[in-house]
């Protein structure tokens, strides 16, 4: 009852909710990231175009890397032929057929990991459905983001989506083979545009098919493993110290 | 599409909030949306119209408030200017975004009995 007057009318209060609207997807997403992190598995969420060559990229990866055990969750609308492409490359990979969904979100992740043995992988390849928009704001609970810009997509790309570019740790920029062909596309302009869009750009020049650039981001990601190695090592440490 | 997702937690959150406090209506909304969140504001307003039937929001209004990115250096403060490249001219460090990531339901405006 309105406590101004006493008149009888209901009152109406505000009130001061501050509720992240994401909230929900962000804490299955920390339940991964913990998962991933006790097993020490280093879990990339892969982003970009339709036809940017994540795939390919995959399967380049797998060729360089005979000493790592890999996976990979694969996010498409329908079709589960990346999946079959990696499994065929040595990745032992799950598809995620999404219906009409735009992107994979922290709970498609979890449960496909139910189909998956990723615990005794180095690596985690989340293959996210190709598209620039949706998949970046969804945490998955992955360590890494990277996105695959192929050349063929134009050079002010990073300007047209900031919200994908701020959200890279690494971008690499795809079919690099093909430059000589396209005299339009102008590479300095890509890294001028991931500089205002990216805090850190870090740009990677790959070819999938001449095997360009492959030896060097795997060795970023040998980095990046690393690094995730060591922080799970501490945490455990700190955890038994504490015990 | 995600807009239709976050409406849909839009109004899980609205629900319960409402049913704790034992409101009678609910009247009125107000999201914050963040410039580089990636949530497009008008496909957010067409879904909550779409949605807020049968719920508890069926006589709400949903008040959208654009928030602007803004880059700062995290070391002097100083702002990027928009557009520009995302490091302090000054101190060289990486920008930091200090506004403009948020998709936040901020207030409920509910009649209580």
């Amino acid at each position: 009852m309105c406590e101004t007057c006493g008149c009888g009318d209901p009152e109406v209060v505000p009130v001061e909710v501050q509720q992240d609207l994401l909230a929900g997807n962000d804490r299955t997403a920390r339940h991964n990231r913990d998962h991933f992190m006790r097993d020490g598995v280093l879990a990339v969420n892969l982003m970009g175009s339709p036809g940017s060559g994540k795939t390919a990229l995959l399967e380049a990866t797998a060729r360089r890397t005979d000493d790592w055990r890999l996976g990979a969750l694969s996010g498409d609308l329908a079709t589960d032929n990346d999946a079959r492409r990696l499994d065929a490359a040595g990745i032992p990979s799950e598809a995620i057929t999404t219906g009409s969904a735009c992107h994979l979100d922290a709970r498609l992740v979890h449960r496909a990991l139910h189909d998956l043995p990723w615990r005794d992988l180095d690596l985690l390849f989340i293959e996210n459905v190709g598209n620039l928009v949706c998949p970046a704001i969804y945490d998955l609970g992955q360590e890494v983001n990277v996105v695959a810009l192929a050349v063929t997509e134009g050079d002010d790309k990073p300007l047209k989506y900031p919200v994908m570019f701020r959200k890279a740790d690494l971008v690499l920029l795809t079919k690099v083979d093909l430059l000589p062909y396209l005299p339009q596309v102008n590479v300095a302009a890509i890294e001028d545009a991931l500089a205002r869009t990216m805090p850190e750009p870090n740009l990677i020049r790959v070819s999938a098919v001449t095997g360009e650039g492959i030896d060097k981001w795997v060795d970023w990601l040998r980095a990046r493993r690393s690094a995730t190695v060591c922080a799970e090592a501490t945490t455990a440490t700190t955890t038994t110290a504490t015990a | 599409m995600h807009e239709y997702s976050l409406i849909q937690s839009l109004l899980d959150v609205v629900d319960a909030e409402a049913r704790s406090r034992g409101a009678t209506a609910v009247h009125h909304l107000r999201v914050q949306v963040g410039e580089l969140s990636g949530v497009e504001t008008e496909l957010l307003a067409s879904a909550y119209e779409l949605f807020r039937e049968h719920t508890s929001c069926a006589g709400a209004d949903l008040e959208i408030v654009p928030v602007p990115a803004r880059w700062g250096c995290p070391d002097c403060g100083a702002e990027i200017v928009r557009g520009d490249v995302l490091r302090c001219a000054a101190c060289a460090r990486p920008a930091q975004l200090e506004t403009g990531d948020e998709i936040l339901l901020e207030r409920i405006e509910m009649e209580v009995a």
